[in-house]
Formats: C-alpha cells, structure tokens, sequence
C-alpha cells in the first residue's frame, strides 16, 4: 500500500499506524503522530487503520526557537 | 523582597526564555543555557526519517538539564496546521503550555493573526496554556485574552533579525493598556542592551535565541544577556526618572563660589 510519510511516498505493509512506527523504525514513545492533519494519539495508534494514500506525519523531539 | 514572574500560575524566578536552535554544537547549547540561567526553553517538533534518533538524543539532553519546555508551532501557516502540532508537542512533551505561531509571511515572519487568534480560542478551550507569538496590536491582543491568553508574546522585531525594539511606543503602549497580564518580549533582540531596554519598559520576560546562538561566543552572550535582564528588571523596580529636554544640574548650585 502506497502512503505518504513525512512528505514522502512510502510502499508499506504496516496495516495501521501503530505497525508502520515499527516497520519504519521509529521508537513509538519518543514520536507524535498525525494522519491526514489530524493527531493521533499514542493510545490510537494500534486502532489507527491506514488507507491508501494517506498522508502521516511522524515528528520528534527538535531545538527552536 | 522575591520578585517572582508568573506564567499559568507557575512561579519562576528567570525571566529569560532561550530558545534551542541554531546553536554551533549540542555542547554549547546545554553551557548556554545553564549561563543563561534561563528556566523555560523553547522546543519544536520536526520530521525525521525512521532509524535516525537525532530528536532523540535533543530530548535527553534538555531533559538532563531540568529545565521547563515550551514548545512551539513554528511555520504552522493554518489554524489546522497549529491546532494539530500543538496538540502533538502536548503529548510528546508532556506539557500543555504552547507557544503558538501561526506565521502569514516568509519575509518577515510576521504573526498572522486571524488564525493566531481563532487557534488561540480552539487550543484555550482544549486546555492548553496557550503563548500566542503576536503583534504589538493593542486589538488583536485584546482578542487573545477574550480567547483565554493569559500571557501576551509581541514581537520585538522579525525573528532572527536583532534589530531589538522596532516599536518602542506600541510597546509601551501596550504595557500600559495590559498592566497585569505578563508579558513577554519575543524576538528580534540582538544585544543585551535591548533586552534590558524590554524590561526597563516594564516587560515581564524576553524571549531570544538567534542573539545568542548565533554570537561569536554564545555562552558568554548567554551570560550578558542574563545580567542585562537582571539589570533591566531591577531598573525598572526603581523608578527611571523621565527623560527631560532641558538640562538639570545634579551639582548643588547653592554655594556656588563666584555666584
């Protein structure tokens, strides 16, 4: 399945948001989420379904100002 | 006597917010910020590609210092865009205090502040301890505190710029018109001079980071920068006289020999 992830096209098999945090190597508890603009709570992540061409942001930790 | 600043009913006693980014090496960051003596730091939420722990190693390396975090929703250009980040940087950073920026321009970085405003209202009633980065606009700033500010952020100058305070009479205007909402210098200082200038004024906090990161020598910018708001603050507590036009002898002129 072909979603978008931090503004890049990913070809995954991670059937929800939970799955793809692990299939990418990201630590679970040291990131954010958010699916199509909308945030996604730790919690939900596991009963978070994702669908062709969806757009997840996964943020971390980062300096500013 | 304790002069303590109040931000959300949290007492602190620094009134220098420091910001994070740009500086030459994690090292000088974490010297910086103890010189500052700075007690809230300013954090952000950024991409990263899985496996990289970049974001990682930041997070641990703040946490070690003990220091409050204020996260920020730097380059949200939307409602949406700031709405969601924020609740993002909440759970990642557990804290509900936000320093909210909804951006309308990449010339001057200025607050765009519909959205700031309509963002502010929606993160307020979410719960958040919302510090809108805003305008020196007595009206848009009215409207932050109708949304459930409890804390004002006007511009100094644009972002990274240095050039201290552009507008010193809507500055003064607004702390006359606001006198007990805290309120907070937020970018564009470059020198210390300026930030002392802020709290002469009678401005709560400042909040920097460019003009120190940035410095020959940031740890020692760091430490310039907490002294000038020490000396500022404490200016400010002691009545500045008001400047006059006419000169006034400060010798005694009774007893003046020759008279």
């Amino acid at each position: 399945m072909k979603i978008v992830v931090n503004g890049e096209t990913r070809d995954v098999r991670a059937p929800d948001l939970a799955a793809l945090l692990a299939e990418l190597d990201f630590p679970p508890e040291l990131v954010a989420t958010a699916v199509n603009e909308t945030f996604i709570r730790a919690k939900e992540r596991r009963i978070c379904v994702l669908a062709e061409g969806d757009r997840v942001e996964i943020l971390t930790p980062r300096q500013g100002g | 006597m304790s002069d303590l600043l109040c931000f959300y009913d949290v007492e602190l006693k620094s009134r220098l917010l420091v910001g994070t980014a740009q500086y030459p090496s994690p090292a000088i960051l974490a010297d910086s910020l103890l010189a500052s003596r700075t007690e809230i730091v300013t954090v952000s939420l950024r991409r990263e590609a899985g496996g990289a722990r970049a974001g990682e190693s930041f997070w641990s390396m703040i946490r070690s210092l003990g220091l409050r975090v204020l996260p920020n929703t730097a380059g949200c250009r939307t409602v949406k865009e700031a709405v969601t980040t924020a609740q993002m940087a909440r759970e990642l950073f557990a804290t509900n205090w936000i320093k909210l920026e909804v951006i309308g321009d990449e010339d001057l970085l200025a607050p765009e502040v519909f959205g700031l405003v309509e963002a502010a209202r929606i993160l307020s009633d979410e719960g958040f301890a919302v510090f809108p980065y805003t305008t020196d606009d007595l009206g848009v700033a009215e409207k932050l505190l109708d949304a459930g500010c409890k804390v004002l952020m006007p511009w100094g100058a644009p972002i990274g710029s240095g050039k201290g305070l552009n507008n010193i009479f809507a500055l003064r205007a607004m702390r006359a018109h606001f006198p007990d909402t805290p309120l907070v210098v937020d970018a564009g200082l470059g020198a210390p001079s300026q930030a002392a200038h802020a709290f002469e004024l009678g401005y709560d906090a400042v909040l920097l980071n460019t003009a120190i990161a940035r410095a020959g020598d940031p740890v020692a910018m760091a430490r310039a920068f907490a002294a000038a708001s020490e000396a500022g603050r404490a200016a400010f507590l002691a009545s500045p006289i008001e400047p006059r036009d006419m000169a006034a002898p400060s010798t005694p002129v009774l007893g003046r020999a020759f008279s």
